[in-house]
């Protein structure tokens, strides 16, 4: 890589490094806790960004996989498994499986179906979370136990940070050299000409298929660390509405970028940090800001910063 | 598990399968002719509900509340379209589903800030407030009846005017071709935004019938909303047939699925296991349904959509 | 190489392909012309894969392929370029070519490896794009590249698989005379190797070109024969050539 465009991923890297000392410092813990939300969630986005900006697969269900990530977390612990791999474990392949099914109907759709489909399945996943109220139901249950791990203590919110900040840095990088390995060729060029990818002899859909499932299985991590992170679990995970959030994040941040989702999570999370804080009803102002941004903004914050990767 | 109970139990998923099909047809409408996904169409079904209501209050009564939420949506349904929704027609998916995503908060938050966030109660007219005789003995709610009634007068007004009319020739045209209407010289525009309003209006009958059944709060659209994407897909966008057949179906399903799985499955497996798997799979029946149907045909059962 | 039996397609109450029967010899080159609405696009559709008969039979190389879907039978060497270019325009030529060249190279779940540092990829693209002639624009986005140059592009990416067959669906579509020469010189030089089913509407070309021509019209074909006899008979200019002239 070349050192100029290496340098601003440094910047940024060392910035975030920087932040939780800086801020325990002006005595403001609670941005801290707000920060780590934002980088476990950017991690949701960077997944999302997989299939939707690079593959043109308009999921509008994957709060699913953040829900089924948290609930392994939960549900481990609920019978006594406290091990951080084996929740780590069972989050990634709980969503990847469940991915895979939910793909395999949905991919062989297309257009307005696969956008209806895949909504209406996380439903069918949230009403799931609803209606087992060993868990909690409606209500949510709490964590019995944040993931044990050797070596760091995800107590320690400092020390969370740090893990979320270097699992974001591990997606971001993951997903760079998918997207630009032969597989990541085939699914950006199946998004790009569908017709023409099928004429030289590609079958989108395994690739389709695949590429769902990876992208399910890293939201299902990011899910795990959203758990241990409120320390509580509730169906709202799975809504749409944490579905459209997701979608919301990788298109303002720029969709197909590699920087984008992580500067769409901030984008989004902190606008809406500091909306609620002025009235309750924020909503009623970020709805108008959301449609203005999709007719005004496409581009994304990171088209302001550099071109997007061909 | 009386008959009586069993048939009782139909009638609701008839009646629930109304309040779908008044909601699918627009939505499949839409979707079909001007290719927009629109997923603010809850939010229209939640102002038919609360104008309604709050018409029905002001006035004292319940026609007036009727009549004046179904203009008042209409209304809402055309300036939307008008201001928000016209750029959007040449967009791709994702961004027309960004967009009336951010109509949905919009709405939500604006009827909360109106009429607050807590469910408000709303009755049928005491000239419906009875119960009716059935055959087999039970009685049966006039108001759930009379919506029975009404959805099926207007499947038949729908079928009248789509396949007796000029304008649901043109309508069933675009469904299959969009651009050849265009070609045809008809007034692309006008024929949008009637259909777009013709939608919310459906969608806000459907609403200010339900508001006395179900909850009329923030949020309301949604919940329907999605079990009516289930309705369109399995039915066939761009088919009022389809929206039908699929509409009645998903009701029925759902709503014996949620009345008899659990003490159907009581008698196979322990009543504890019964107590929660039960409503767990009831609540996912209808998706199960649409995954079925998808296995076999992708395009729903009766696609509009010609090659 | 290639049989066609019979084959129909109706669309509604238009039959767009009225029983139509061809054979294509190994090395052909073989010109399919006729006017518009003729049923070209159709027939050529269901050659590709994109359009499924309603009946009859296509054997390619010996093989049914009538129910195989269109990455299958360009898997099995059926290449085709598009009328309307359809290529990727936001990647660079030799990407759109290192793509192609993908596809004939089994499998692609390959995770790791960027693509485009791989030089087994990028080799055989250079090769094929200095035949073609487009090697020095080999870095610039296809969107850019003028509508002559994309035309190329369009038959480089059908030869970059490797084909048995080539479906050439109108390659000189929208060319000035300069350009087109260029493409038939090039074409000119894949007869020898290639087997190749031509549509064209520039009858400079399919006569220089074809070594048989097919008439259709309206669905059916009303004559295969050597350019020659083509040129003489009655129904073809009666139904054709007397238009285009």
């Amino acid at each position: 890589m070349a050192a100029r465009k290496i340098l601003p991923w440094l910047g940024a890297a060392i910035i975030l490094a920087l932040l939780p000392p800086f801020l325990l410092a002006i005595g403001q813990p609670f941005y801290l806790d707000l920060a780590r939300r934002i980088l476990i969630l950017a991690i949701a986005a960077v997944s999302l960004n997989l299939i939707l900006g690079y593959g043109g697969l308009v999921s509008f269900g994957h709060a699913a996989y953040l829900g089924i990530g948290a609930y392994a977390v939960g549900i481990l612990g609920f019978y006594g498994v406290g091990n951080g791999w084996l929740h780590i474990l069972a989050a990634v392949v709980a969503s990847a499986l469940v991915a895979a099914a939910i793909g395999a109907v949905s991919i062989r759709t297309s257009g307005i179906y696969f956008i209806m489909i895949t909504l209406a399945f996380t439903q069918m996943l949230y009403y799931l979370g609803i209606s087992v109220a060993e868990f909690g139901g409606d209500d949510g249950m709490r964590l019995k136990t944040r993931s044990l791990f050797p070596l760091v203590d995800l107590n320690d919110p400092v020390a969370f940070y740090y893990v979320a900040l270097a699992l974001v840095i591990l997606s971001i990088f993951v997903t760079h050299r998918i997207v630009h390995s032969r597989f990541g060729m085939v699914l950006r060029a199946a998004k790009s000409n569908e017709s023409r990818s099928r004429a030289i002899g590609f079958s989108p859909y395994p690739y389709r298929l695949a590429a769902f499932v990876i992208s399910g299985a890293m939201c299902g991590l990011s899910g795990a660390l959203y758990a241990n992170h409120t320390n509580y679990i509730t169906p709202n995970l799975m809504s749409w509405q944490q579905s459209g959030d997701l979608m919301f994040m990788v298109i303002l941040g720029g969709m197909a970028t590699a920087s984008g989702p992580v500067l769409g999570a901030f984008a989004l999370l902190l606008v809406e940090d500091l909306l609620s804080g002025w009235t309750q009803h924020w909503q009623v102002i970020l709805g108008p800001l959301l449609i203005l941004s999709v007719i005004f903004f496409r581009r994304g914050l990171a088209g302001i910063f550099y071109k997007a990767d061909a | 598990m009386t008959f009586g109970l069993v048939f009782e139990q139909l009638l609701n998923g008839l009646q629930f399968g109304v309040t779908l099909f008044l909601m699918a047809a627009g939505l499949t409408l839409v979707l079909g002719i001007m290719n927009f996904v629109n997923l603010a169409h809850g939010s229209l079904y939640m102002v038919g509900a609360y104008l309604a209501l709050a018409a029905a209050n002001w006035t004292g009564s319940y026609l007036a509340g009727v009549a004046l939420g179904l203009a008042g949506t209409l209304l809402v349904g055309m300036l939307i379209e008008v201001i928000a929704l016209r750029t959007l027609y040449a967009r791709d998916h994702l961004d027309q589903v960004l967009a009336t995503f951010g109509l949905i908060l919009f709405f939500n938050e604006l009827v909360a800030i109106l009429w607050g966030r807590a469910a408000l109660f709303a009755s049928p007219p005491s000239w419906l407030s009875h119960h009716i005789d059935l055959f087999t003995g039970s009685r049966y709610p006039a108001y759930r009846a009379a919506i029975i009634v009404v959805g099926f007068f207007v499947a038949a007004l729908l079928w009248y005017v789509v396949t007796r009319t000029r304008l649901g020739m043109l309508i069933r045209a675009g469904a299959s071709n969009r651009t050849m209407v265009a070609a045809l010289g008809v007034n692309i525009r006008l024929l949008y935004t009637l259909v777009f309003g013709f939608g919310a209006a459906l969608a806000g009958l459907a609403g200010l019938m339900a508001g006395p059944i179900y909850n009329v709060q923030p949020g309301m659209g949604e919940l329907v909303l999605i079990q009516v994407f289930v309705v369109v897909v399995i039915g066939g966008i761009g088919s009022v047939r389809g929206a039908l057949v699929g509409a009645i179906i998903v009701g029925i399903v759902d709503t014996l699925g949620r009345a008899f799985l659990k003490p159907l499955m009581a008698t196979v497996i322990s009543a504890p296991a019964a107590e929660s798997a039960g409503p767990a799979l009831a609540s996912m029946l209808i998706y199960l349904l649409m995954a079925a149907v998808l296995a076999f045909r992708p395009q729903g059962l009766f696609p509009a959509r010609g090659g | 190489m290639l049989e066609v039996r019979a084959l129909t397609k109706n669309f509604g109450a238009l039959r767009a392909t009225d029983g139509v029967t061809l054979e294509i010899a190994e090395g052909e080159t073989h010109a399919i012309i006729g006017p518009n609405g003729a049923g070209k696009t159709t027939l050529i559709g269901q050659l590709a894969g994109d359009i499924r008969p309603d009946a009859g039979t296509i054997r390619f190389a010996g093989e049914d392929v009538t129910a195989l879907p269109t990455p299958r039978r360009a898997r099995r060497g059926l290449a085709r370029s598009f009328q309307i270019t359809s290529i990727y325009r936001d990647f660079t030529t030799l990407q759109n070519v290192a793509l192609a060249v993908q596809a004939r190279s089994g499998h692609s779940f390959r995770f790791w490896r960027r693509a485009h540092a791989d030089d087994s990829l990028i080799s055989p693209s250079q090769k094929i794009l200095e035949e073609v002639g487009l090697e020095k624009r080999m870095h610039v986005v296809a969107a850019n590249l003028s509508h002559g140059e994309q035309r190329q592009l369009e038959v480089a990416m059908a030869l970059a698989t490797r084909p048995r067959l080539l479906l050439l669906d109108e390659p000189m579509a929208g060319m000035g005379t300069e350009e087109s020469q260029r493409m038939i010189a090039f074409l000119a030089t894949l007869k020898r190797k290639q087997t190749i089913i031509l549509v064209e509407h520039d009858m400079d070309a399919v006569f220089r070109l074809a070594d048989r021509i097919s008439v259709l019209v309206y669905g059916r074909v009303i004559a295969t024969d050597v350019p020659e006899k083509i040129k003489l008979n009655e129904e073809v200019r009666k139904a054709y050539l007397g238009e285009e002239s």
